[in-house]
C-alpha cells in the first residue's frame, strides 16, 4: 500500500457557512480536517449525517470553498492546492484528475443518456467509438434498459437517473474518485454492480474517497474509515 | 487536458461608465481566456449590459482599459484601435448575439444573405462558395436548407436566434458576446438553442461572455460567473462554486430566489 503515491492531502481544512439571509448566522461545519488518500485505496468518511462529510468531498472537488487549510491534489503537472487554485485550474483538474459522483443527476436538456455517459468518457481522452462502447457497457452493467439509451434522462425515474449519473462518473477513468452516497436507494443487484466498479477502479490504482450509508457496501469497499466526528468545530482538545 | 497557455485573450481593468449622473458600471476588472465561457448575472439595472457593451467596445468607458490578444498574438489596447480596425475585429474575430434579433440581423435580407454578408466583409467574392458556406452554417444551426432565400422576418424567435449564431460563427470568431440570447423564448426553444451554443463552445473552443438573468443558463453554459449589483462585480468565481456556495449576501439572495422546476 505504501508504494502507492499520495493523491489527496488535506491539512487543517475548515469550513463555516455564513447565512446572510438568516442575519449572518455562522454555521461552522468542520475544522482541522487533515488526512491523506493514496492511489489504490478506498477511504470512507464515516459518522452521523450532518457532520460535514459531503462538505469535505465538495471542498476537494472545488464545489465548496474551504475557509482555511490546504487541499493538495496530485495532478498531472504536480501538486495543486485546490483551496487556492484559480477556476481554470480547478476545471482542468476535474477534467484530468478528479471525478465526482453524487446520487443526483443534473440533466442537460436534449442530450440522450448514452451521449451523456460517452461525453464523460471522451473528456478523459477516449476516442468517440471507444467512448460509446464504454458508455454502453456501463449502462448495461447498471441495468439501464437499452430502449432508454437514446432518450434524454430528464423524464427517467429517480433510480434510472442515479444509475446514468454513476455510469457517467465511472466512464472517465480519472486517478481520483469522490463518491457521495452513489449507492443510496439502489437495489441489491445495482449496489453489487457499483461495488464491482469501485473495486475495478481500486485495482487500476485510483484513489477513492467516499461516503456510504449502506454498511454492506462500506464493508466491502473500505480500506479505512475516517470518523468525521473528530473534525467537529467544537470538538474538545482544540 | 492541460489548461491553455497562461496568457488571457482579453484583460479588462477598472472599467467604469457613467450615464450622466447615473452609474452604469464601476471599476470592473475581468480576464477571459481562450475557450472560457463567462456568465455575467444580476438583475436588470445591475450594469451587466453596460459591462457587455464596454467589453465589446460598443460603449466607451469613462475610465479603464481593455487589452485583447489579436490573431497575430499581439496584445492591443482596444480603445486605442482605429475605427476601421475595431470594425474589422467585430466582424471577424468577434461575434455578438443580441436578445433582440432585429439588432443582429438585417430583417429585409435573406437568411443566406445575412450569413454571406459577413464572409464578403472579410474578402470572400465567389458567389457559389459564399452560398455553399452559408448553407453549411444554416444546417449546423438546424435551419432547413430550403429556407436560405427566406427573410428572417418570416422566421420564428428561436430560428432568428439560431440564424444570428450562424451569422457570427461563419468567420470562426474566437470570442462571442451574448446578451440574454435565450430571453423571451419558449422553454423548449430555449433548450434547443442552449444545446447548440454548448456544442459550438465545445467544438470550436470559443470564448464567450454571456449576459443572463437566468442562473440555470449560467450554470449550463459557463465556466465562470460574475455577479453584478449596482454596477459593481460583487462576486466572481467558478460557476458551480458561486451558485452552490455563494458568499455575498446578494448572491445568496439571488440563488435562494430561483424557482425549482
Amino acid at each position: 500500500m505504501s508504494a502507492n503515491p499520495v493523491m489527496i492531502r488535506l491539512d487543517a481544512v475548515a469550513k463555516t457557512f455564513v447565512m446572510h439571509l438568516r442575519g449572518g448566522a455562522r454555521l461552522p461545519v468542520v475544522a482541522g480536517v487533515s488526512f491523506e488518500v493514496r492511489g489504490g485505496e478506498c477511504v470512507v468518511l464515516g459518522g452521523p449525517s450532518g457532520t460535514g462529510k459531503s462538505s469535505i468531498l465538495k471542498m476537494i472537488y472545488g464545489n465548496y470553498r474551504a475557509d482555511g487549510g490546504r487541499i493538495d491534489i496530485h495532478g498531472p503537472a504536480g501538486w495543486v492546492d485546490i483551496a487556492r487554485a484559480v477556476p481554470r485550474s480547478v476545471l482542468s483538474l476535474r477534467k484530468s484528475t478528479i471525478g465526482y459522483v453524487s446520487q443526483f443527476l443534473r440533466v442537460i436538456p436534449r442530450v440522450g443518456a448514452l451521449d451523456v455517459v460517452a461525453a464523460s468518457a471522451r473528456e478523459s481522452g477516449l476516442d468517440e467509438t471507444a467512448a460509446r462502447t464504454r458508455a454502453a457497457s456501463l449502462l448495461d452493467m447498471l441495468n439501464v434498459p437499452e430502449r432508454l439509451w437514446s432518450l434524454p434522462p430528464a423524464t427517467f425515474s429517480g433510480g434510472e437517473q442515479q444509475r446514468i449519473n454513476i455510469a457517467r462518473g465511472f466512464a472517465a477513468e480519472r486517478p481520483i474518485l469522490l463518491l457521495d452516497e452513489p449507492t443510496a436507494s439502489l437495489d441489491a443487484t445495482n449496489r453489487a454492480a457499483v461495488v464491482g466498479l469501485i473495486e475495478a477502479r481500486k485495482r487500476a490504482g485510483a484513489a477513492i474517497l467516499g461516503i456510504f450509508h449502506d454498511e454492506d457496501v462500506r464493508d466491502r469497499v473500505a480500506d479505512r474509515v475516517i470518523d468525521v466526528a473528530k473534525f467537529a468545530p467544537e470538538a474538545p482538545g482544540r | 487536458m492541460i489548461a491553455p497557455a497562461d496568457h488571457p485573450l482579453l484583460v479588462a481593468e477598472g472599467l467604469t461608465k457613467h450615464y450622466g449622473p447615473h452609474l452604469g458600471c464601476a471599476d470592473v476588472s475581468l480576464e477571459i481566456h481562450e475557450g472560457e465561457v463567462v456568465a455575467v448575472v444580476g438583475e436588470s439595472g445591475s450594469g451587466k449590459s453596460t459591462l457587455l457593451g464596454l467589453l465589446s467596445t460598443q460603449l466607451l468607458p469613462n475610465s479603464g482599459s481593455i487589452r485583447y490578444r489579436m490573431r497575430d498574438g499581439e496584445a492591443r489596447d482596444l480603445f486605442a484601435l482605429g475605427e476601421a480596425e475595431r470594425r474589422f475585429l467585430l466582424r471577424t474575430d468577434w461575434g455578438f448575439v443580441h436578445q433582440d434579433a432585429r439588432l443582429g440581423l438585417r430583417m429585409g435580407v435573406s437568411a443566406g444573405g445575412n450569413v454571406g454578408e459577413r464572409l464578403m466583409a472579410v474578402g470572400w467574392r465567389n458567389y457559389g462558395r459564399i452560398r455553399a458556406e452559408a448553407e453549411s452554417w444554416l444546417e449546423r444551426v438546424e435551419i432547413a436548407r430550403d429556407r436560405i432565400d427566406d427573410r428572417p422576418d418570416t422566421f420564428s424567435g428561436g430560428m432568428r436566434q439560431r440564424l444570428q449564431i450562424a451569422k457570427n460563427m461563419v468567420t470562426r470568431p474566437r470570442l462571442i458576446f451574448m446578451d440574454e440570447p435565450t430571453g423571451g423564448l419558449d422553454v423548449s426553444v430555449q433548450a434547443r438553442l442552449l444545446d447548440l451554443i454548448r456544442g459550438f463552445v465545445n467544438d470550436y473552443g470559443l470564448a464567450a461572455v454571456i449576459v443572463t438573468h437566468d442562473l440555470a443558463v449560467a450554470r449550463l453554459l459557463s465556466h465562470r460567473i460574475v455577479v453584478m449589483r449596482h454596477g459593481r462585480a460583487i462576486e466572481t468565481g467558478l460557476t458551480d462554486q458561486v451558485l452552490d456556495d455563494p458568499r455575498e449576501p446578494y448572491t445568496q439572495l439571488l440563488v435562494a430566489s430561483i424557482l425549482q422546476a
